[in-house]
Parts: structure tokens; C-alpha cells; sequence
């Protein structure tokens, strides 16, 4: 095998990584702040999938100009789930918890189905359509304005969460919450914050994959199964961890599908997380559990 | 009329009562002082006064207002502080974001820089260890940056749940020490200790609590000279 084809590989492992660390950021935001885990965050990324879509079909807007758009219905979304059904379990039992966020990932994937069939649909010749040659490597460029969206978008909810006071209050939140309030932080209004910002992370993650890839009710799943060995491996509830797992994830899978073949790809990575369970459950950055 | 005033309070855990039947009264300008053994009460009666813990029955003035059923994170805005049992920290950021946080319900930026260089100059250690990560320091350090955290927010009222828990004996000194100081710049102390002895020194009043009941109430003068209170408390 030659070098080329190798980096070739790599660097597209690094690329949907990226990708995958969207994702997993706001599915680790959720987790980190309220300890509940999200199993409807595949349906936040679907929806901003859908939003690309149809704001494409109906309008000819191209998905990059109307990202703004559809974060801001992303990060709504977000806070009307909290406020209708999480804000009921917060101190509800983890299993109540897991149903209902389960539930809810039924719920959306089912007013998808109904309201847009279960078609695959596609964003033709988008703004970011083509392909890169650099120095020998082929790359799509719609998977590398992805990857830098990502990026950005990562690094952007990096900065809100290590550098604003708003942010500062949503990590005192998640490290003590009783403490939190008695520094004046309402814990209720940081939860939703912790929705809204889950979710449009997931709609952003949806927008970028929306130019290449297919569109359909299901695509969530495809997603939050690695958006959770993302999180295991990045450690519950770190940012910096998800975006490094993300990378790492994507090249393992990249990587495992090359040399051992496609099919093994999802098996691939699952064996990282039942690894990562073995030797270091806290993850790469998280903390112990105390 | 004083600043602080509990109305036969109760509190229960799960149905089980923590506290009976507590009414207190804390003037401006005093340090008053909770004493008594352990699991008595003391520190359920500071955490419902901050509003962590819901009265099942009885009711809680503040400057006059009822605020019996108001959230936690108003309190503070008014000028109720709770320095937690156990210091509580947000032990993954640093000294000086703990600070800050402490800070989170005003809005006078200039004003804030000034309560941070207050902290600094009460506990001087702080300045020098403001990058740290709070999780890192000693015990005593851990007790100042909840002190100086509490103070952030500006409080008229400070309350603190047994501030010499788990520091060394000569550091004790210097934290009683410093909470008389901050006494002296004008802020109202509400005091929880298990050393009985040392918080009576400091205090105005106290106030003992049995399983859940005021015992015994009286300057601190008077209960240091309190037979009942050397054979129970003092081992004298």
C-alpha cells in the first residue's frame, strides 16, 4: 500500500472526525450539565438535515446560507424539549430518563416519516460542490467545508463555555449545581441553555453533512451510536475530550474500514468503546467518578 | 427590626424531621453563632435559610420581606450568602473563576474588580495561587476561596457552615480571625461550628440547638459561662 493512499485515508478519517465531534459536543454539553443522556440527539442533527433540505428544495437557498436559519430553529427546538419534557425528569429516576429521551427519538423520527416519507433526498450542486486536489489526495470539498464548519463551530462553543461569564455559570452548573445557586446561577434556565446549545450543535453538525450526504428519518441513527463512543472516549461532559475523540474515532473507522473492509467499520469502532470501557472508563479528559 | 428573623421552622428529610421547631433572630452588625453537636440541625437550618432546603413548616424574613418560597439563586441577589458545608468549590476551575462566579448576580464591573482586590488583600494567598485550579489546594486555602467566593457576591448577610472543617488548627485562628474582620467592615455573620468554644469567643449571641431545638440562647459570654454548656461542649 502506498503512503499516499494512507494519508489519503487518514485525513478522511480526520475530516468526518471532525464531524463526529459536532456532534458529540452537544450530546456531551447535555450530559455534563444535567446527567442525562440524549437518545434523541441523532433526530436534533436529522431536523437541521431536513431544515438544510427543504430551505434548498423550496427556496434555492444554499444549506451555508441558511445555516444561521436553521441554528436558530435547532437551538428553539432545543429549549421547547426541555421545557415540555426534560424539565419534568430532571430529578426523576435514570430509567424514566432514558425512556424519555428515547421516546422523544421515536417521536421525531415518526413526524419525519409522516410529514417528508422515508424518501433518501439529496442536496444537488450546493455552493460547496466539487472536488480538491491537493498534491495528489482528492478530497470533496462539500466533506471539507464540513470539517471546517465543524471546527468553527466547535471552537466557538469551546469559547462560550471557557471564556464568557454565561458559559462559566453553565459549567458551575454541571461541576456543582446546588453551589451554582448559591452563587445566584438559576440551575432551570441553565438546563435549557444546555438544550439549546446541544441541539444546535446537532443542527449545525446536520447542515454540514446535509451537502453530501443522504437525508432521510433514520439518518440520526447512524450518528448518535458513534456520538457515543465519542463521549465515552473523550470522558462524559468534556468539550475539549469530545473534540479530540471525534478525531479520533473517525480516523479509527476510516482507517479499520480500509484495511480490514468497509464492513467492519461500525464493528470497529464499537470495539474502541468496549476498550475504552475496559482500561480507562473516565475517558481521555474526563474525571474519575468520585 | 432585625435583618434576619425564623419563625418555628421545620424541616424534614424524606419525612423525617431535621428540624423541629427553630426561631431565631440575627440584628445587623452582629455575629451570631449556631452551636451544638453534631446532626442536630444547624447546618439544615443554614441551608433552608439560603433556600436549598424547603420548609415544611414556618417562615423566614429577610429585611423585613418573606421569602419563605423564594428560589435559592434570588436570595443571593438580595444579599443572603451561604458559605456551604464541606466549601462546595467548583473544583475544576480556577481560583480566580471561582471568584468571579461568586460575583454572578452584579452587574457593576468596576465594583467587582474592587471586591476581588478586597479578597486578595484578606487572603493574600489567593492573588498568588489565582490561576490554580481550586481542586488542587490545601484545605485551608480551599476554606479562604469559599470565604472569599461567598464575599464576591456582595453579601449583606454572610453565613458560613462550619468554617474550620477539615483545616489545620492554626489556620482555625486566622479564619476566625479574618471573619471577625470582615464583621468589623460591616457585614452580618450567621455561624455554624462544631468548636463550640471558639465561635462564643467571637460571637455577639448564640444560639444552642438540640435534635432540632433551641436549647439555650444568650450572648456568647453567657454561654461560655454556661455550666451546662462546659460539661456538655467545653469537656471543662
Amino acid at each position: 500500500m502506498s503512503g499516499e493512499i494512507l494519508l489519503q485515508t487518514i485525513l478522511s478519517g480526520v475530516l468526518i472526525g471532525l464531524i463526529y465531534a459536532l456532534v458529540a459536543v452537544g450530546l456531551t454539553m447535555i450530559y455534563g450539565v444535567m446527567d442525562i443522556v440524549n437518545f434523541a440527539h441523532g433526530e436534533f442533527l436529522m431536523f437541521g438535515m431536513y431544515s438544510s433540505f427543504w430551505l434548498f428544495a423550496l427556496f434555492g437557498l444554499d444549506p451555508l446560507v441558511t445555516l444561521p436559519l436553521t441554528v436558530l430553529m435547532l437551538f428553539a427546538l432545543g429549549l421547547a424539549v426541555y421545557q415540555v419534557v426534560i424539565k419534568r425528569i430532571t430529578n426523576a429516576p435514570m430509567l424514566s430518563q432514558i425512556f424519555a429521551t428515547f421516546g422523544l427519538m421515536i417521536l421525531f423520527r415518526g413526524i419525519a416519516q409522516f410529514l417528508w416519507k422515508p424518501d433518501f433526498r439529496t442536496v444537488e450542486n450546493s455552493l460547496s460542490s466539487g472536488k480538491v486536489i491537493f498534491s495528489g489526495l482528492h478530497f470533496g470539498l462539500p466533506q471539507i467545508i464540513a470539517a471546517l464548519g465543524a471546527v468553527l463551530a466547535t471552537g466557538a462553543t469551546w469559547w462560550f463555555i471557557n471564556r464568557t461569564r454565561l458559559g462559566a455559570a453553565l459549567e458551575a452548573t454541571a461541576q456543582d449545581k446546588e453551589a451554582a445557586q448559591l452563587m445566584g446561577i438559576p440551575s432551570q434556565r441553565m438546563f435549557a441553555l444546555a438544550w439549546g446549545i446541544g441541539a444546535a450543535c446537532a443542527g449545525v453538525a446536520g447542515v454540514l453533512l446535509s451537502t453530501f450526504f443522504p437525508i432521510f428519518p433514520e439518518v440520526g441513527a447512524n450518528f448518535i451510536l458513534i456520538a457515543f463512543v465519542v463521549v465515552a472516549l473523550g470522558g462524559f461532559g468534556s468539550v475539549s475530550g469530545a473534540f479530540w475523540a471525534g478525531i479520533i474515532v473517525g480516523v479509527v473507522e476510516v482507517l479499520g474500514g480500509f484495511l480490514l473492509g468497509p464492513e467492519y467499520k461500525l464493528a470497529i469502532v464499537l470495539a474502541l468503546f468496549l476498550a475504552v470501557i475496559l482500561v480507562r472508563p473516565q475517558g481521555l479528559m474526563g474525571r474519575a467518578q468520585t | 427590626m432585625s435583618m434576619l428573623s425564623l419563625q418555628n421552622i421545620a424541616i424534614h428529610y424524606n419525612k423525617v424531621p431535621a428540624v423541629h421547631d427553630v426561631s431565631l433572630e440575627v440584628n445587623e452588625g452582629e455575629i451570631v453563632a449556631m452551636v451544638g453537636g453534631n446532626g442536630n440541625g444547624k447546618s439544615s437550618t443554614l441551608r433552608a435559610i439560603a433556600g436549598l432546603n424547603p420548609l415544611s413548616r414556618g417562615s423566614i424574613f429577610f429585611d423585613g420581606q418573606d421569602v419563605t418560597r423564594m428560589a435559592a439563586h434570588v436570595r443571593t441577589g438580595l444579599g443572603l450568602s451561604l458559605v456551604p458545608e464541606g466549601r462546595r468549590l467548583f473544583p475544576k476551575l480556577s481560583v480566580e473563576k471561582n471568584l468571579r462566579l461568586g460575583a454572578f448576580t452584579r452587574r457593576d464591573a468596576i465594583e467587582i474588580e474592587q471586591s476581588l482586590d478586597h479578597v486578595f488583600e484578606l487572603f493574600p494567598i489567593l492573588k498568588d495561587r489565582r490561576l490554580q485550579i481550586a481542586g488542587t489546594l490545601s484545605g485551608g486555602q480551599q476554606q479562604m476561596l469559599a470565604i472569599g467566593r461567598g464575599l464576591m457576591a456582595k453579601p449583606r448577610l454572610l453565613m458560613l457552615d462550619e468554617p474550620s472543617w477539615g483545616i489545620a488548627p492554626k489556620l482555625v485562628t486566622k479564619i476566625l480571625d479574618t471573619i471577625q474582620q470582615i464583621n468589623a467592615d460591616g457585614i452580618t455573620i450567621l455561624l455554624v461550628e462544631q468548636n463550640v468554644k471558639r465561635a462564643l469567643e467571637i460571637a455577639h449571641r448564640g444560639y444552642v440547638l438540640q435534635t432540632g431545638r433551641i436549647v439555650l440562647a444568650g450572648s456568647g459570654r453567657e454561654l461560655l459561662d454556661n455550666p451546662e454548656i462546659q460539661k456538655a461542649y467545653l469537656g471543662i
